[in-house]
């Protein structure tokens, strides 16, 4: 039936009042359908327009450095020489170290509150790891600073010097002098910060698996690590890599409390205790006194790059999933 | 329903312990429930229950919701367990030792008495891992030896025919019927002694209903079952005895025939011709 027979139907049937509220129903449906079109459009539309902005102030950088701005070590204002090798190496280097490090812990943490725990002690926990990722970064920041990084300073980082000096390539890993501050630092902090995203993105995720799965596993005479390991952990496989990823790309990002404890060192040290410096810090710390245009545009284009790399770890996270899924043959 | 799913004079017999327990014509109990009570927190579930469970038998349970089938059934492999705040109070005996003994090593008595639940519970993994996950965990088998006996549940469970091509296919691309099957297979393939079921064809079309129906009566050769259902046809077909319950007592239990033909209850009498429930 088309559409005018219908009202007509309807008119007919019913009077006019029932046709017009019908045609104001319409309305409504159709203004409902902008509006939100609208909103997802606009989200597009800003994407569109930091990549471009981006691109067009890097423009000139890119220029005068060509490829050789992501791996050249020099930072010279003076000369007006940059390049964005410290800067990309620390970044990446501190992501996965702090990944290396929040991981196993975060998983831990979601395993015991989600199987292990006593209901008691459930709550407590968990609201405790909601505050510790409500703690603004530069707080992390005062703390790695003055807290953290003397301490480290006088004891794990003189210890980890001398116990591997003997040992080939851990000895370059571990080179001293002890500084305190650095990328070791650093990957510590942001492995604190992001533990609370692991943990309650594991725990949320833990909690999906139906009880019934659970119960059926224990039925069979499973033990709990048998349930988590067999069970739990390649059902929520695919959520518990998504949760990672996210932490990755909070990671990268990280400014405040990392800038504080990196150093700021524009070289790439061998050694992990070595001072380095990351995108996010390099452009924090200089974008106030970036005075020529080259520096502004250099610090642009290191902003471009932190795009760049965030994208295609998000790129990678979705081709690793689409792989988990394809496994497990769901 | 044809002919064959109706309860026939006694079971196929299989092995020389079926015929020994024929010939004297004994009913052992596999597992007795004495004066259980059962608390969700403060809430008493079971009151005082008394229930025997004979060897090789279907026991069926039957009654409306909520009224402690369920809860009954998950006392019997201390599913309950798992979860705070829920405690049985009295004793159930599995060949004479209590399965609430706190002490009791849970993982043991659960492969003694498997269960398999409402819906189908397979587990993300192969069909064929499915069945050797179970296995793997009390025995160490040579590859070939896996296969055997996975191939014998599967057997066992009527599904080998629709998934001996694929069996490295994901257990969740089954039809709901065909996994039901598949945990049926799972359960039986560690050999357990106690087989309960809890509702197992509710979420079945009646086709895979009467498959399972059908492989229940064949395992009963070998098991120990027990059943809970809201299909009182279904509890005639496939049972020898039936309890009755209501509001967490036991009302009635009796023979399956006797129970629905003869009810000594008032209560089962109002219940089975649908007065109530």
């Amino acid at each position: 039936m088309t559409q005018a027979v219908l009202s007509d139907h309807i008119a007919a049937a019913h009077g006019d009042a029932r046709a017009r509220a019908l045609k104001g129903f319409k309305l409504g449906d159709v203004a409902f359908h902008v509006l939100t079109k609208s909103s997802a459009i606009a989200v597009l539309l800003l994407l569109g327009g930091v990549i471009v902005s981006l691109v067009h102030g890097s423009a000139p950088a890119l220029g005068e450095f060509g490829f050789g701005f992501l791996t050249s070590q020099a930072w010279n204002p003076v000369t007006e020489k940059f390049g964005a090798g410290p800067a990309i190496y620390g970044t990446l280097v501190i992501s996965f170290l702090a990944l290396l490090i929040a991981a196993p812990m975060g998983f831990g943490i979601a395993v015991f509150l989600t199987e292990l725990c006593p209901h008691v002690l459930r709550r407590p926990i968990g609201v405790a790891i909601e505050l510790l990722a409500g703690i603004p970064s530069i707080i992390y920041g005062i703390w790695g600073m003055f807290v953290l990084a003397p301490v480290l300073q006088t004891t794990l980082q003189p210890w980890l010097i001398n116990g591997f000096a003997d040992i080939p390539v851990l000895n370059d890993l571990f080179a001293g002098p002890p500084y305190g501050i650095g990328i070791f630092t650093a990957s510590i902090i942001l492995a604190i910060m992001i533990l609370p995203l692991i943990a309650s993105i594991s725990r949320d995720v833990f909690e999906t698996v139906p009880p019934v799965l659970k119960e059926a596993a224990y039925g069979i005479g499973c033990t709990k690590w048998e349930v988590m390991r067999s069970i739990v952990a390649p059902y929520t496989g695919v959520g518990l890599v998504g949760g990672v990823m996210l932490a990755l790309g909070r990671a990268l990002g990280e400014t405040m409390a990392v800038t504080f404890v990196i150093g700021n060192a524009h070289k790439i040290h061998a050694s992990i205790l070595g001072p380095g410096t990351t995108i996010s810090a390099t452009i924090a710390n200089e974008f106030t006194e970036a005075d020529g245009a080259m520096y502004t545009s250099s610090l642009i284009a290191l902003g471009l790059v932190l795009f760049v790399i965030t994208f295609f770890v998000l790129a990678a996270s979705r081709l690793l999933l689409a792989r988990i899924k394809r496994q497990e043959g769901r | 329903m044809n002919e064959t799913y109706l309860p026939s004079a006694g079971p196929v017999v299989a092995d020389s312990g079926a015929y020994a327990a024929l010939a004297v014509g004994a009913q052992a109990e596999k597992m007795s429930v004495r004066n259980l009570d059962f608390f969700y927190g403060d809430n008493r579930a079971l009151k005082a229950v008394n229930v025997p469970l004979y060897d090789r038998k279907v026991t069926a349970f039957i009654g409306p919701s909520g009224c402690g089938k369920s809860t009954l059934l998950r006392v019997l492999n201390r599913m309950y367990d798992l979860y705070p705040g829920q405690r049985a109070e009295g004793e159930v005996l599995l060949d004479g030792e209590n399965v609430l003994d706190p002490k009791l090593d849970l993982n043991a008595l659960r492969a003694r008495v498997g269960m398999v639940f409402q819906k189908p519970t397979p587990f993300p993994m192969t069909i064929y891992e499915n069945i050797a996950f179970g296995v793997r965990l009390y025995e160490k088998l040579s590859k070939s030896d896996m296969d055997e006996r996975v191939e014998k549940a599967l057997r066992g469970a009527a599904i080998w025919d629709e998934v001996k091509d694929k069996l490295n296919a994901s257990g969740l691309s089954l039809s709901g019927g065909q996994q039901q099957r598949l945990c049926i297979a799972r359960t039986v393939a560690i050999q357990p002694e106690v087989i309960l079921f809890d509702e197992p064809c509710s979420a079945l079309d009646p086709i895979s209903t009467a498959k399972i129906e059908e492989l229940i009566d064949e395992l009963r050769v070998e098991y120990t079952i027990a059943i809970v259902t809201h299909n009182m046809q279904q509890a005639v077909r496939v049972s020898q005895h039936t309890a009755f319950m209501y509001l967490g007592e036991m009302v009635e239990f009796g023979e399956t025939d006797q129970i629905f033909t003869a009810p000594r209850q008032p209560r089962t009498q109002d219940y089975i011709t649908g007065r109530f429930g």
